[in-house]
């Protein structure tokens, strides 16, 4: 029993260290546990598709009239998605033919370690000690990487400005908490659908409702872990969150922790290329070095051989010429003596 | 023959007439987009941020232009020095591809005049693109440098300063593979962000090893290919000693391909057997995944190594024009076929003809580039001023 307590510690020592570490390579780990974060609990089993939420938005951050009236549910006959002038919405389902519809308001989720403040490449995103995540127009440069990597498909942009496009996207009311206001939206739910608190304790409700009536809810908090957890959290009821729209398959790993072994190898390529590389072409040119000076020794000793074969030749061949030269010397010599000897002989004789 | 193509009295040809349409239809295209945003020429949407701009024109575009760093590493690191005829032309490609990435990004970024920022005002260093961003920027001063040497001999009486830049040449060279390594690997690494968008076929750990390893044929797959057009249109500009190690070359890039195509196969392989992903094969998906990686890198694989011991030049030049398209249908299934696989089909992208009209502009752009530069400066030859450099 002891032992199994020891070992259950050390591997969760090993879990906690092990994403400790990848979440720090990519240097977002100031976001996690901040002490104070507020976050707002959805309870799908409240929510009757109001859009009171809608309007409040709407009216708070001073976003351009929607064509239709926040009071015509006819809207709610198709499946939206927020856009650039609209930050939330309340899409109706129907998970069981028969049965109730079931309502679920979409918006910003705020997460712990954002997809979207991670990939942006001038950090326009930010995750604020109260727990929203706030962008920063003044140094976006418009690429939209924030909209490919959010797994709730919520960031939106302008498309239609020229001049000055924004990415546009739930604040969760940032300057109204630092009001010490609630968000809009919050604020303005008839059936308290939608509650306001710090993460934590929003998270003991939440598991307390799903406690307290068993069998109405699915059993799950939505939001506690998805992509390393959000500042939004969900409940729904029963058969599932797939049945109200949401994936249920996003995962654990939180955007940092998906992209931190990639970067971790950045120095890693940094170093070692270089050394690699600069050995190669040390390789390369000391075979070039040897193969000439090979190719040199070789000329040089075949120049050599050749050289003494063509001395020893010539020195032959004068050695020969002298013997020739000499004997047509003698020969000379002794025709020359003999013509005298001929000469005197017929002299004498004369 | 020699000066037909530069000297030929008309100017109506049907590559120019063609040319022109595009150019004029590519600036009407241009001012719509930056007189009524993006919006007017896309069908970009908040679903769909990144079309055929990021896919075709970033990813294709850098994936092709990697002809740089393979041929000078072969030439200057490994030692091939009979390739050296051939790393001119694949700088200018590289540094004109690089230099269209950039120029084309301007479309597609909501406000281009900050391009800088991430680099010289605030840094976002968790982020994949910032890296992808520093690298091609740095790169890209890296091919000019790689490449001022040839516009230096072009207008003369710079000795001294080609002079040093010659002298740069392994540095810039191992800088340049360094750099390579990283942007092309992290245009992968972009989607590891989104496990839960791209189709798990695509999606793997691997992503930015595969995206490194592709750049690596696709960039020599484009060296044989633009050699081979090049020696169409360009012959007469050639000397000697392109002609001599062009062969050698094609036949020497064909044989590195197959093995390289070979162990990106095993790495696809790979990433479906860690997972247990095997059973998506047996889906649509399935089946276009099996279109490519059969059709597009165990084919064209298996044609570059035949041709290489059978020493069949045109088995190899079909084979790299195939490889090409292959990397480009790839690039196209991480960036847009197999990504946002489950939404609904009514919410998926295709391009508007304001989308193909820009890419095409920024291909057409290139081409002219090209033509004039390889009409003009010594890169299919060596400037007879400097026939004794070894550069």
């Amino acid at each position: 029993m002891k032992r199994r307590h020891f070992l259950g510690l050390l591997g969760a020592a090993g879990v906690t260290m092990g994403t400790g570490v990848s979440a720090q390579a990519a240097s977002s780990a100031d976001v996690k546990g901040l002490p104070n974060a507020g976050g707002v609990l959805f309870d799908a089993t409240r929510c009757i598709g109001c859009r009171k939420c809608e309007a409040a938005c709407n009216q708070v951050n001073e976003l351009p009239k929607p064509a239709k009236a926040f009071d015509d549910l006819s809207v709610l006959d198709t499946i939206r998605r927020t856009d650039a002038k609209t930050y939330t919405i309340v899409n109706k389902y129907v998970p069981e033919a028969g049965k109730p519809p079931v309502f679920r308001k979409s918006q910003c989720n705020h997460c712990m370690e954002p997809a979207c403040a991670s990939a942006c490449f001038v950090a326009a995103f930010k995750k604020t000690e109260t727990g929203a995540v706030v962008y920063d127009e003044s140094v976006c440069v418009g690429c939209r990487y924030c909209m490919v990597a959010c797994p709730f498909n919520i960031p939106t942009y302008e498309y239609d400005k020229a001049f000055t496009p924004r990415v546009m996207k739930c604040t969760m009311c940032y300057p109204r908490l630092l009001e010490g206001k609630l968000p809009g939206c919050v604020e303005a739910c008839p059936k308290e659908a939608l509650l306001f608190g710090k993460r934590r304790e929003l998270l003991n409700i939440a598991w307390d409702r799903i406690g307290g009536t068993p069998g109405r809810y699915v059993e799950h908090v939505y939001g506690e872990r998805e992509m390393g957890g959000t500042s939004w959290l969900y409940i729904a009821p029963k058969p599932s969150f797939a049945a109200i729209g949401m994936d249920e398959n996003l995962g654990t790993a939180s955007a940092p922790e998906l992209t931190s072994g990639a970067l971790a190898a950045v120095p890693a390529v940094a170093g070692i290329w270089p050394v690699l590389l600069t050995g190669l072409y040390a390789i390369t040119k000391r075979k070039d070095k040897i193969a000439e000076a090979e190719k040199q020794a070789a000329v040089a000793a075949a120049i050599a051989t050749a050289s003494a074969d063509a001395a020893a030749k010539l020195s032959e061949e004068l050695a020969k010429a002298e013997v020739a030269n000499k004997r047509r010397i003698e020969v000379e010599v002794t025709k020359a003596l003999e013509a005298a000897a001929k000469a005197a002989e017929e002299g004498e004789d004369a | 023959m020699s000066t037909e193509h530069t000297k030929s009295g008309t100017l109506f040809t049907p590559w120019n007439i063609l040319a022109g349409i595009i150019l004029a239809a590519g600036v009407v295209a241009t001012i719509m987009r930056f007189t009524m945003g993006i919006g007017s020429v896309t069908n970009l949407s908040d679903n769909n941020p990144w079309g055929i701009w990021i896919g075709f024109d970033l990813l294709c575009g850098v994936a092709l232009a990697a002809g740089g760093y393979t041929t000078s590493a072969a030439c200057y690191i490994f030692g091939f020095k009979r390739f050296h005829g051939a790393v001119r032309p694949a700088i200018l490609t590289a540094f004109l591809g690089y230099a269209l990435v950039v120029f084309a990004l301007n479309y597609d970024v909501g406000r281009p005049w900050r391009l800088p920022y991430p680099i010289f005002y605030q840094q976002g260093t968790t982020s994949i693109l910032f890296e992808v961003g520093l690298c091609v920027f740095i790169y890209l001063t890296v091919l000019f440098l790689e490449y001022l040497p040839v516009a230096l001999e072009w207008k003369r009486g710079f000795d001294k300063y080609r002079g040093i830049l010659i002298k740069l040449t392994m540095g810039l060279t191992i800088f340049g593979v360094i750099l390579s390594t990283l942007h092309q690997s992290s245009l992968g690494a972009l989607y590891l962000i989104v496990p839960s968008k791209l189709h798990p076929l695509w999606y793997t750990p691997y992503l930015p090893v595969m995206f490194f390893m592709s750049s690596m044929f696709a960039g020599m797959s484009m060296v044989i290919t633009e050699g081979t057009i090049s020696h169409k249109y360009f012959h007469h500009k050639m000397d000697g000693e392109y002609n001599e190690g062009y062969l050698d070359l094609q036949f020497a890039f064909a044989k590195a391909s197959a093995w390289v195509m070979a162990g990106y196969l095993a790495m696809k392989v790979l990433g479906l057997a860690m997972d247990n992903r095997w059973p998506y094969l047996f889906t649509g998906y399935g089946a276009w995944w099996l279109f490519e990686v059969v059709g597009f890198v165990v084919l064209p694989c298996y044609c570059y190594a035949v041709g290489y011991r059978d020493r069949n030049i045109g088995l190899v030049r079909v084979a790299a024009p195939w490889t090409v398209i292959g990397i480009m249908l790839n690039r196209f299934d991480v960036s847009l076929i197999a990504f946002n696989w489950q939404l609904p089909s009514a919410d998926r992208y295709f391009p508007s003809i304001g989308e193909i009209t820009i890419s095409l502009f920024v291909i057409t752009l290139g081409i002219i580039a090209f033509r004039f530069i390889v009409t003009r400066m010594p890169i299919f030859y060596v400037h007879p001023a400097y026939k004794d450099s070894s550069h």
